[in-house]
């Protein structure tokens, strides 16, 4: 096993357990390892965002080779046409840039004005489409054709699909807030916060067993550390956080009560 | 009453009829796709009602009536607990960006918390992990310090970015909430994993807590571990519910008109299934509308 290998497997498992042991409390190891994730993350993603999207796509194409703006000096080859329209986010990014000045802070509006009003254009057609006139399609469900049975616990049938109907139409109406929720009116859209209720239930048993499927992943990794090939890392670290998190809980009594 | 809903529906026929006349024109044109015609006249009709519900609101003198919700009431409540304990409030606007409608609303009911600690002189954190969600929350704190005559009260660290990526913001969230114990946790926005890291560690600390958000598979976990729980609709609803502007308003009741007709064509679409499957006709709506 490499030097290498051997190192990130003792920071890997030391940043593991850091971040584990905020289970216990507030403590060094867990400050020590979101700092490390906070600062490492925000710098990855800036280089990531300068390296993958603003080099390549802006500058690309903005300072193409041979390229009308190649008079500048600036030339960037990656197989782009010019496009001048690229100016409009290059303008856009600057005059965000310039916000930190506090006279010039005004001008970061424009970029979110920009930003809010493309994403509602682009994304009201999505959601007509999708989150209702697709539903409203796949609520008009078979009751009557009679190819179903009426109760099948595996697959289709009429029992379900008045379920589907009455599970739709009544958690729609739940979220109808020009009508008090009384009366026979209240009663189904007490049955609609059931419905949901029950597929929330559901989702939330489904997210729990892709979490527990992390954790295993996790563990598997801090298991293939405490071996000899790496120089048993899981169990030198664990145990140095142990005694360390021992020590210092015993000079820190008034954090500890708290 | 009854007046409006007759302009609604010679509005409703009136934009089928429409939509038949553009579809009987040549396809040589190429102006107009009539496998999109169910998304146009749909798409018209909630212009038509938006609209109309708008100048209703205008031009009545009447207060509109709106249900209550017990999640709005709590978010005064928390501001108020905040300020009698002495100890902050920590907002959190989801971890997307401004193209995301949630968050969009988060920033937006953000103003509306900002314009009540602006009043009781509360101290507000905003961890963001979006340089224009931090623009725009920054944006709009200042506003509403400046609309309660606080400007002085306004700083900028208010509103601060963490960092882009889901799990580090989340660790430094609850680091934030850890070290600082804010007596009221909002989670406003678009979440995703990191929402019952967020709960779990509020709910830990005993802040009273309160999120919104949109993102179906992360209610769940704010239903099983926060005070109080906006869900989906609710939570777009909140911001108007909190301006208590009617033109804002006349927008919750549109939708509620919408949802009417939606149900109304629910149960016309299944009608219409019911008499093909029968065989009483040959004719199946959903098939002739092409959805």
């Amino acid at each position: 096993m490499s030097f290498s290998a051997i190192l990130g497997a003792w920071i890997a498992a030391f940043l593991t357990l850091g971040i584990f042991s905020y289970l216990y409390r507030d403590n060094p190891f867990y400050k020590i390892a979101e700092h490390v994730f906070v600062g490492v993350s925000a710098a990855y993603v800036a280089a990531i965002s300068f390296w993958t999207q603003i080099y390549p796509n802006l500058f690309g194409r903005l300072f193409p080779k041979d390229g009308p703006l190649a008079f500048t000096g600036l030339e960037f080859d990656f197989n782009h046409e010019f496009n001048i329209l690229y100016l409009f986010p290059l303008i856009l990014g600057l005059m965000m840039l310039i916000s930190v000045f506090q006279q010039f802070s005004w001008m970061a509006r424009w970029g979110i004005a920009y930003t809010v009003a493309i994403a509602a254009g682009l994304k009201a057609f999505g959601y007509l489409n999708s989150n209702v006139l697709n539903q409203v399609k796949a609520s008009s469900v078979d009751l009557f054709s009679g190819s179903l049975p009426f109760f099948s616990l595996g697959g289709d049938s009429v029992f379900n699909n008045i379920v589907l109907v009455v599970g739709t139409l009544s958690a729609l109406m739940y979220f109808y807030f020009s009508k008090e929720q009384t009366g026979n009116f209240g009663r189904f859209t007490r049955l609609g916060i059931y419905f949901l209720m029950v597929s929330f239930g559901a989702s939330f048993g489904f997210a729990v067993m892709g979490r527990i499927s992390l954790l295993v992943g996790r563990f598997n990794d801090l298991i293939d550390y405490s071996s000899a090939d790496y120089n048993y890392a899981t169990l030198g670290v664990l145990l140095f956080i142990i005694v360390t998190l021992g020590i210092w809980s015993f000079q820190n009594p008034e954090q500890k009560e708290n | 009453m009854n007046n409006k809903f007759t302009v609604y529906a010679l509005g409703i026929v009136g934009i089928v009829l429409l939509t038949l006349a553009l579809s009987v024109m040549p396809d040589s044109l190429n102006f107009f796709r009539e496998d999109k015609s169910a998304m146009f006249v749909f798409t018209l009709i909630v212009i038509m009602v938006m609209l109309y519900e708008v100048k209703l609101a205008k031009n009545s003198s009447e207060p509109i009536f709106l249900r209550t919700i017990p999640g709005l009431k709590a978010v005064e409540e928390a501001v108020g607990r905040s300020t009698e304990m002495g100890r902050p409030i920590l907002y959190v606007p989801g971890i997307m960006d401004m193209n995301e409608v949630e968050t969009v609303a988060g920033v937006v009911v953000l103003g509306h918390v900002a314009n009540m600690t602006a009043q009781y002189e509360t101290e507000l954190d905003v961890p963001v992990a979006r340089a224009i969600v931090m623009q725009s929350a920054r944006q709009v704190t200042k506003e509403a310090y400046l609309t309660q005559g606080r400007p002085e009260m306004f700083n900028e660290d208010m509103v601060h970015y963490i960092t882009d990526d889901q799990f580090a913001y989340a660790a430094a969230v609850n680091g934030i909430m850890q070290r600082d114990e804010p007596a009221a946790c909002l989670y406003m926005g678009k979440f995703f994993a990191e929402s019952l890291l967020f709960a779990e560690t509020g709910n830990s600390i005993g802040a009273i807590q309160i999120a919104g958000t949109g993102s179906q598979t992360q209610i769940p976990f704010f239903v099983t571990a926060c005070d109080y729980t906006l869900m989906g609709e609710e939570f777009f609803a909140a911001s108007a519910y909190l301006s208590k502007q009617p033109e804002l308003i006349a927008g919750i009741t549109a939708q509620d008109i919408i949802k009417i007709i939606l149900v109304g064509f629910i149960f016309l679409l299944i009608v219409s299934r019911a008499f093909f499957d029968l065989g009483v006709t040959e004719f199946n709506l959903v098939t002739w509308l092409g959805l």
